[in-house]
């Protein structure tokens, strides 16, 4: 059974007048342990194909099995316990609690499961910044931290709950090539050495490059699904600039201006 | 989430706005400081008036001459005294309810010893049951006998004021004072009684039998009588005892039926249980005022509270993230506002007691007869604290409801 199996998906924005189709049709399915590139241009729903995936968003259509239990009828409280012991996430601008120290960061998704005692939530808070480089940073605010070490707090407040998935939405946005490579490092050591199913967004060809498996998104469906990134590249190419990303399309019968493309 | 470290959350969140939370809090400090104050204070009210009436005597009832008469004209009270002294006889030994009744015979004027005077509050005429009417005892001495009564004799009872103004160094029993160059023979000394419910001191007062102030001092009829004062037996005998006093006085008056009567008779406990309404009603009056500051407090909450959660949005969408239910965030929210009103409302409470205790001893000062008493119950304090909590609850939930029904997407990519 794969872990997660989407079929048919379609989410539709109703903005009253008028109604944006985030996504057309999705069907794809990911098996435990892979490591998942999600791309396209801005528009082409990949973040909201993200936000479904990752149990924030129900989808309006369609069906959604993660570990074989269908999400889109689940209740809002069941898919907030969903978050708490499945998936993790990694956002690009980190989205850690201002001046709360590092440690109590990692702690806060164990703040919200049930039976975890304090001493235990410390101790695993604890291991998880030392596994991520940071065990000398654990009073640290994120304000005294740099961009690197702010997303390796992130990434151990992810991992904290032991999750099957992480869930990455431009992990590498807000830093440098070098801290870049640092945080795609400990992703990929995730997925290796500790089998968690990695599914990431992103619009850097050289962070999506490091997946095994890339799905390309345009206009609300699965464009191109491979294992080859060279043909990837080819499908994001196809009807592009050049550069990856591609211009803005609206959904054909929207005029420009009018919608607010979901990111 | 357990509630402990919910609270640790709101705790800090608190902490990381001190200024604000304060400012916050003071409209909540205000109301419940107004409130408690008033409740004190009106408490304190209430307990002085049952002081006094008890004071007073016990089961007293108050019997007048009103302006009645059979005819068209219409007189005030006490116009034409009709009571008499045999009235009051008459009512101590045939109603069965009653215990004890005096006449009471009124008088104004200097009084004289040596080379000192003084101007007692109040000189009056009075039976030789008066004392136990009045609930009141002698300190030394005797009371008057009814030879003193029948005879008119010079000689009074005086109570402890008069005993400071005129007898700083001599013992006054068996001195002689005048009053309109008449002198009178000091018999007996008054226990302390006190200020009665206006504050006016009672012990500044002379007692002599009702007989000589009417003959001797005011010129007219030994039975001539302002006031009869009655003690029923008990105080579920009271109206027992008026409609007996009632009966009597209609047939002793030979007042036929339907037509009005030419006395008044009053109880006191109604007149307690008047100025105990008044007193209340003024209490919770003033106590209503002062909520409304209550209100305004709370709507300070409500309005910081929604500032709170719209620059906390991300914080509410990591939350979400990670796996905080609506309930959790609701939860965070309104613990955060009630312990912002319940710190409010402690700190509410002590500057109330201070108001209440800084009131009454102003009272105090300005009015040295009355011992105005403060009261500063634990209930007011429980119900301060409840009061506040509720105030929290009600202003915080709003709030705390929107943030709990975030879309956690909306909530993360809010800037």
């Amino acid at each position: 059974m794969p872990l997660i199996e989407l079929s048919d998906v379609w989410k539709v924005y109703d903005l009253g007048e008028v109604q944006v189709e985030a996504l057309r049709g999705v069907s794809v399915s990911i098996e435990r342990g892979e490591y998942v590139a999600l791309m396209g241009p801005s528009g082409s729903g990949k973040s909201t194909l993200m936000n479904t995936l990752g149990c924030l968003d129900r989808p309006s259509r369609g069906s959604y099995l993660l570990d074989g239990e269908e999400v889109c009828d689940m209740s809002l409280a069941a898919r907030a316990r969903l978050r708490n012991r499945r998936i993790g996430f990694v956002f690009q601008n980190f989205n850690l609690l201002a001046r709360t120290s590092a440690l109590e960061n990692v702690e806060l998704p164990l703040l919200y499961s049930r039976g975890v005692s304090a001493r235990q939530r410390r101790r695993r808070a604890a291991e998880m910044l030392e596994k991520v480089g940071l065990g000398d940073r654990m009073d640290h605010h994120p304000g005294q931290l740099s961009g690197g070490q702010q997303q390796r707090v992130a990434i151990a407040r992810a991992l904290v709950n032991a999750p099957s998935i992480l869930m990455a939405d431009e992990p590498t946005g807000n830093l440098d090539s070098q801290t870049s490579r640092e945080v795609i490092q400990i992703l990929r050591e995730l997925n290796t050495q500790a089998a968690i199913t990695i599914i990431l967004v992103t619009h850097d060809q050289a962070i999506g490059r490091h997946a095994r498996r890339t799905l390309v998104l345009r206009d609300g469906t699965i464009v191109e699904d491979t294992a080859d990134f060279a043909r990837a590249l080819a499908a994001l190419h196809a009807e592009g600039d050049g550069d990856g990303e591609a211009h803005v399309v609206p959904p054909p019968h929207l005029p420009v201006g009018q919608v607010q493309q979901p990111r | 989430m357990h509630l402990l470290i919910t609270l640790r959350i709101a705790l800090r969140a608190l902490r990381k706005n001190k200024l604000r939370a304060t400012l916050t809090i003071l409209g909540v400090v205000i109301g419940i400081a107004a409130v408690t104050a008033m409740v004190s204070i009106g408490q304190s009210a209430s307990d002085l008036v049952q002081g006094q009436f008890e004071a007073l005597g016990t089961n007293v009832i108050v019997i007048f001459s009103s302006g009645h008469r059979r005819g068209p004209v219409q007189q005030g009270q006490g116009a034409m005294p009709k009571l008499t002294a045999s009235d009051s006889e008459a009512i101590a030994t045939e109603c069965p309810a009653v215990l004890a009744a005096s006449p009471i015979v009124g008088f104004g004027g200097q009084v004289v010893y040596g080379n000192s005077n003084w101007r007692p509050r109040e000189m009056v005429g009075v039976g030789i049951d008066y004392l136990t009417v009045r609930n009141w005892s002698l300190r030394h001495g005797g009371f008057f006998t009814d030879r003193d009564i029948t005879s008119a004799a010079k000689v009074c009872v005086i109570g402890r004021t008069i005993v400071a103004k005129l007898f700083q160094t001599t013992n006054p029993l068996g001195e002689t004072i005048r009053i309109r160059n008449i002198p009178f023979r000091i018999i007996g000394i008054l226990e302390t009684k006190g200020a009665n419910l206006v504050g006016e001191d009672q012990d500044n007062v002379i007692m002599m039998p009702h007989t000589t102030v009417a003959k001797r001092l005011r010129h007219t009829s030994f039975e001539a009588v302002d006031v009869i004062l009655v003690s029923a037996r008990a105080n579920d005998r009271m109206s027992e005892a008026e409609n007996e006093i009632r009966q009597l006085l209609f047939e002793r008056h030979n007042i036929p039926p339907g037509e009005p009567a030419d006395f008044e008779v009053k109880n006191t406990t109604e007149i307690a249980k008047v100025l105990d309404i008044i007193t209340g009603t003024m209490t919770l009056l003033l106590s209503s005022i002062a909520g409304i500051s209550l209100v305004v407090g709370g709507v300070g909450i409500m309005n910081i509270m929604l500032v709170s959660v719209t620059e906390r949005t991300r914080e509410i969408g990591v939350r979400m993230a990670v796996g905080a239910r609506g309930g959790d965030i609701l939860r965070q929210f309104l613990i955060e506002s009630v312990l912002l009103a319940m710190i409010g409302g402690l700190m509410g409470f002590a500057l109330g007691v201070g108001l209440s205790v800084g009131l009454t001893a102003i009272i105090n000062t300005f009015m040295n007869s009355v011992k105005w008493p403060t009261v500063i119950s634990i209930p007011a304090a429980v119900l301060a604290i409840v009061f506040s909590s509720a105030v929290g609850i009600v202003f915080g939930f709003y709030p705390a409801w929107r943030a709990s029904k975030l879309d956690p997407i909306e909530a993360l990519r809010y800037e």
